[in-house]
């Protein structure tokens, strides 16, 4: 399993087809307390870079884009009776959706986690 | 907020916010505190202890007595009328009843050396002095004064040991006093729906003042994401968002702050339509919506009934000492009574709301004649 990330600060950790989104550390710190998350419904065809859920804290509603294309398998019933996960587990319990990737290809443009570090200490 | 090419000007407790953990955004053209904890955090810290607030974005404006008459031209509030050390909510109107700007007036004083200290927001402030000047008054902008509010259930204890006295002031009344040997003008009052004073002191001596308060443990910092909250959940309405130039006074509800006299005697801008409203009704309504569920409906959702579209959501987010979503909006007069059903357009979903009576959480004023 590989985990990469997007200049966005979405997460996806891959295994062969199946992909795990998620919105990492720092995006949460940036939103601040989450009390509903918006998520695609299983069968939902997603576009790399293009909306796929809705992350609502107290402040705002914020995007969350689709880190790769695929077609959604699965969405974190976890987060309908606890959307603070994504505030206390970003990027474990929190996650957001898996999907099955389209397009494996579309990896090669995402960071490994090393170079997402060293993005993030330069904001 | 300010626009992108305006230059984001700094406040005198600038330094102390950063210091503090503050993230900071522009807003009404200033550097300004969004967060120091954590919105929800500070928020339930206000409720139930003190938080306080740096609002001297504002507008801080002074009147000399003899303006009265002509101030009473521009705003529904009796001036007039206004006793010694008491305070006005008002708002500056347009030809057509619009709110330009809502604000609190103080007669600090009687007599000759009395003045009128009025409050304004930030982001109107410049525009409202053009208005008072258009109308031949000219009040000192007191820009070189700061601004902070100490809010919720412990301020009345912390702000006795520094400011000894203000426990006697009961809501929306304010006097002179004396902080760490600083002249303050402080009054009861704030944006909070909690009892708390508002404390007005050079901006040379606000930050001596405000470290002090935050020496209390009573005190935590706190940002303007908490401020919104904490008004949204008071149920007051918020200039920019909920009141607007296309918004009159009847419409939002505010009647009560047309006084009396003025009813019976108009003369102020908008009178007409204003009155005719109060007497006949006005077309819309702002009103409060409970929300079912979690997701919170925000500034711009639209309001449907079964016929269409009937009102706009003004405001709205989700009230942490609630533990739901709520909101503010501008609806159709025929569906603002409590208890109607309405729905709520967020990204397509229809959300389920209900009308019903502000504020969403009770207010914790000292009224006048209560125990001390």
């Amino acid at each position: 399993m590989t985990r990469y990330f997007t200049r966005e600060h979405e997460w996806v950790e891959v295994s062969g087809v199946a992909g795990t989104v998620g919105i990492t550390d720092y995006a949460q710190g940036q939103l601040g307390d989450v009390v509903f998350v918006d998520l695609p419904a299983p069968g939902k065809p997603l576009t790399r870079g293009k909306d796929a859920a809705v992350v609502e804290s107290v402040k705002a509603a914020s995007d969350v884009y689709a880190p790769v294309s695929g077609v959604v398998t699965e969405a974190n019933a976890a987060l309908d009776a606890d959307p603070a996960l994504v505030n206390t587990a970003p990027e474990t319990d929190g996650w957001f959706f898996k999907l099955t990737l389209s397009d494996a290809s579309e990896l090669d443009g995402l960071m490994h986690e090393d170079a997402y570090k060293a993005f993030v200490a330069s904001l | 907020m300010a626009d992108a090419d305006t230059p984001v000007l700094n406040l005198p407790l600038d330094a102390l916010h950063r210091a503090l953990g503050a993230r900071m955004v522009p807003f009404a053209g200033y550097a300004m505190p969004i967060q120091f904890e954590g919105i929800v955090a500070e928020h339930n810290w206000t409720r139930t202890h003190a938080g306080l607030f740096d609002v001297s974005h504002m507008g801080q404006l002074v009147f000399a007595n003899i303006d009265d008459a002509r101030l009473e031209t521009l705003l529904p509030g009796d001036i007039i009328g206004l006793k010694q050390g008491v305070l006005r909510y008002s708002m500056l109107l347009d030809e057509a009843g619009g709110i330009l700007d809502d604000l609190m007036v103080t007669r600090r004083g009687g007599g000759a050396g009395g003045d009128l200290y009025m409050v304004v927001n930030g982001a109107t402030k410049h525009d409202d002095l053009a208005v008072f000047r258009a109308a031949g008054l000219a009040p000192a902008h007191r820009d070189d004064w700061a601004l902070l509010a100490l809010q919720g259930p412990e301020a009345v204890a912390v702000l006795e040991r520094l400011a000894p006295g203000v426990a006697a002031l009961s809501f929306m009344r304010g006097g002179a006093f004396e902080v760490l040997g600083h002249p303050a003008w402080i009054s009861r009052s704030g944006y909070t729906g909690e009892d708390g004073f508002e404390i007005s002191v050079a901006a040379d001596a606000v930050e001596a003042v405000a470290r002090a308060l935050l020496a209390a443990p009573e005190v935590k910092p706190i940002g303007l994401g908490a401020r919104d909250s904490l008004r949204l959940e008071a149920g007051l309405p918020l200039y920019g968002h909920d009141l607007t130039p296309a918004i009159t006074p009847v419409e939002a509800g505010l009647s009560f702050a047309i006084s009396k006299r003025r009813k019976a005697e108009g003369g102020f801008l908008g009178a007409a339509r204003i009155l005719d409203q109060l007497l006949n009704g006005p077309p819309k309504r702002r009103v409060g919506l409970k929300v079912e569920g979690r997701l919170p409906a925000r500034e711009g959702a639209t309001v449907v009934a079964a016929e269409g579209v009937v009102g706009t959501v003004t405001s709205g987010g989700f009230g942490p000492a609630l533990g739901c979503p709520i909101a503010m909006a501008m609806v159709d007069a025929r569906y603002a009574a409590d208890g109607t059903k309405l729905g709520l357009d967020v990204r397509g979903r229809i959300l389920d709301a209900t009308v019903v009576p502000m504020p969403f959480f009770p207010k914790s004023y000292v009224r006048t004649g209560a125990p001390r």
